[in-house]
């Protein structure tokens, strides 16, 4: 009998096609997701050495990144000339390629993230990169998934293939139960602020637990995008029914005789009993609260109970780091969290853009209004999304509070399109970064829940969110 | 891709922990479509005011360091979003050498695709040649990939360790994809093979 195997170990011995005497190995890829930001100088590549793209039946392209979200957009024009550029960019290399893509007038568009699993390019087993560290979302359907440079982003579009050493395996268990009002965004900021920023280096994680299975599949995408966060090079979740359950049906996912043999080879992929890790962390459902972070790394994450910390609390390099982080965020030690005001609301992105965020969210605005002086905006992650969330009254709701209801993009994550935080103002964002700058020069960001940031908007403040929702002690 | 062989050059020290991909290349910048003259742009929120003034406090604009070609940072150094821009602004701006404890993964590979050696090396290490750094544009340090060691203004000698193949392809300026097509054999045989193990990919 062979060693045990961690479900990481056997998506990467599916796919080595082969392996140098120094352990680097040549590793095949699935699917190649790509986006307008980081494609553009590898397609200038392959016309500079005259290559192809090896399979284009593999490879899936769609601008996220620079699209405006407003809804005027449909006329077509993109005000700013370099993004404009950029989303011209990619429909001329997705059409001279002859590779998968979703323009901005498709209402299958979106994040790429959210368009591969809800178009189900993105299955279990399969090795799936993309030119963005977000690629650890499709973890969640126990699918191999890291983020890519663009030197690499060419490599993958010539040969298929990516050049790679293996990682190391770290388990990440969370136990038991969550509590009402806490959510799949609160166990991922919870683990990187348990384990840290560089805690996942090196590794590849896998999540685990009572808590995790419980997750839906819109869960489990959130818990893995922030695996990025934690450092790690990806994160997995093993396939289970509920897995195969999300995939079964959609447009690209295997049918008839063959969803027969997938759901066969699929039903093996999980962490064999015995296998080894190199890592494990473990954490109580129970233990974890509702969280927001206080400063600019992910890092810095706190129960919303809390209070802002001292840089005097932290050991190292951190204290200058906790001090410039509190100095940027315009806060001072000791302060309340839930006495924080804020400015801006932003509820979307490929940790927080799809269905079961935007109903999270929308059941705590139900009934309320934007408190004064907020400015609130809901962003859907794809066009399939905001579809459906306006055939479930959603948009309603969210409009009749005061929000703005846009369509499908990256939007405020990073505010490389028109949707940025001016300088100073402090947002409740449910993205994934809280670096100085990013959602805009001199922007305060908190990174929470979408229900936590619904919560904020309709009070002003950050806000424990279960305050505001009947919830039966469990 | 260019060569890195051996270089004697400024070290300029960056202490900070944590130092993301969002500082190093501002996502203003990232709608560039070529990868060229972003080094006027690196470290753009830190390196300029408002006004897009130099703030004369950062390190990079420092007279002793507007030349500076290894940086020395704090751990975990470039973090956060995948983005090539940010060795491209470093290299284009003259860093040919990061050194820190830790590095985030997808920078730190990026790094080698763009002729950039970053080093890991132990806390202690790092903290000598912080130091060192510190000192300025007099005390150049020598890294030497070849021989896999840093030689400090003072003479001290710290080796450092690289992954073989890695070592390879910088030495040699090496291109990837070149390397990879010659097993292109290798691929078809996999592809064939998995179109009948796997034919729902």
């Amino acid at each position: 009998m062979s060693a045990p195997k961690t479900l990481y170990d056997k998506i990467w011995d599916a796919h080595v096609v082969s392996q140098d005497e120094d352990g680097t190995c040549l590793l095949y890829i699935d699917r190649h997701l790509v986006h307008e930001v980081t494609s553009p100088q590898a397609f200038e590549g392959l016309r500079m050495t005259g290559r192809a793209v090896r399979a284009p039946d593999k490879t899936i392209a769609v601008p996220d990144h620079n699209v405006p979200t407003t809804t005027d957009r449909a006329s077509g024009v993109i005000e700013n000339e370099e993004s404009r550029i950029q989303v011209n960019a990619l429909d001329k290399n997705a059409r001279d390629f002859g590779v998968h893509y979703y323009p901005v007038s498709d209402v299958r568009q979106g994040i790429v993230h959210i368009v591969g699993p809800e178009q189900g390019w993105t299955l279990p087993g399969m090795t799936v990169v993309c030119g963005d560290s977000h690629t650890a979302t499709h973890g969640a359907f126990g699918a191999l998934a890291h983020g890519i440079g663009t030197s690499e982003v060419e490599h993958v579009l010539a040969t298929q293939t990516l050049i790679q050493s293996k990682s190391k395996n770290m388990k990440v268990e969370i136990t038991g139960k969550l509590r009402p009002g806490v959510t799949a965004k609160d166990i991922t900021l919870s683990v990187i602020g348990a384990t840290g920023t560089a805690g996942g280096t090196g590794h590849v994680i896998e999540y685990c637990g009572e808590a995790i299975r419980a997750l839906s599949m819109e869960g489990r995408m959130t818990v893995c995008n922030m695996a990025i966060e934690g450092g790690a090079r990806a994160g997995l979740i093993a396939p289970d029914e509920t897995t195969f359950e999300y995939v079964k049906g959609r447009a690209h996912a295997p049918k008839g005789a063959q969803w027969e043999a997938a759901l066969n080879w699929w039903k093996t992929l999980f962490t064999d009993e015995g296998a080894h890790f190199d890592k494990v962390v473990t954490i109580r459902g129970e233990d974890i609260a509702p969280v927001v972070t206080w400063g600019t790394s992910p890092e810095d994450v706190l129960p919303i109970s809390g209070v802002v910390p001292a840089a005097a609390d932290f050991k190292g390099g951190k204290v200058e780091a906790a001090q410039r982080s509190l100095d940027y965020m315009g806060l001072k030690p000791g302060t309340k969290l839930e006495d924080i005001a804020i400015d801006v609301v932003f509820i979307g992105s490929c940790t927080n853009g799809r269905i079961e965020d935007l109903r999270a969210a929308a059941e705590v605005v139900k009934g309320r209004k934007l408190a004064d002086g907020v400015r609130a905006m809901v962003v859907p992650g794809s066009g399939l999304v905001r579809a459906q969330a306006e055939e479930e009254g959603l948009d309603q709701i969210f409009l009749d509070a005061g929000f703005e209801w846009r369509m499908a993009g990256c939007s405020m994550c990073l505010a490389m399109n028109p949707d940025q935080l001016a300088p100073g103002e402090r947002c409740a964002s449910t993205s994934n970064r809280n670096f100085e700058g990013r959602q805009g020069r001199n922007g305060r960001t908190h990174l929470m829940s979408p229900a936590m940031a619904a919560a904020a908007a309709v009070t002003g403040k950050l806000t424990d969110v279960r305050k505001l929702m009947e919830l039966e002690e469990a | 891709m260019d060569k890195f062989e051996k270089l004697t050059g400024v070290a300029a020290p960056m202490p900070l922990v944590n130092i993301d991909t969002d500082m190093i290349i501002p996502k203003n910048f990232l709608k560039t479509i070529k990868r060229s003259g972003l080094g006027v742009h690196a470290f753009a929120e830190m390196r300029y005011d408002d006004n897009g003034n130099e703030n004369p406090d950062f390190v990079l604009n420092k007279p002793q360091y507007r030349e500076a070609q290894v940086l020395v940072a704090g751990d975990n150094f470039g973090c956060g979003s995948s983005r090539e821009h940010a060795p491209w602004a470093l290299a284009d701006f003259g860093i040919k050498v990061v050194i820190s404890t830790s590095f985030a993964d997808i920078f730190f590979n990026n790094c080698f695709k763009n002729g950039m050696l970053p080093i890991v090396l132990p806390q202690e290490q790092v903290d000598l040649l912080m130091k060192d750094a510190e000192k300025g544009s007099n005390a150049r340090m020598t890294v030497d990939l070849e021989n896999q060691q840093i030689t400090t203004s003072e003479g001290d000698v710290i080796p450092f360790d690289v992954d073989a193949f890695k070592k390879h392809c910088l030495l040699e300026g090496l291109d990837d994809i070149g390397l990879t097509l010659a097993k292109a054999s290798a691929i078809d045989s996999f592809e064939a093979q998995a179109a009948q193990s796997r034919p729902w990919v």
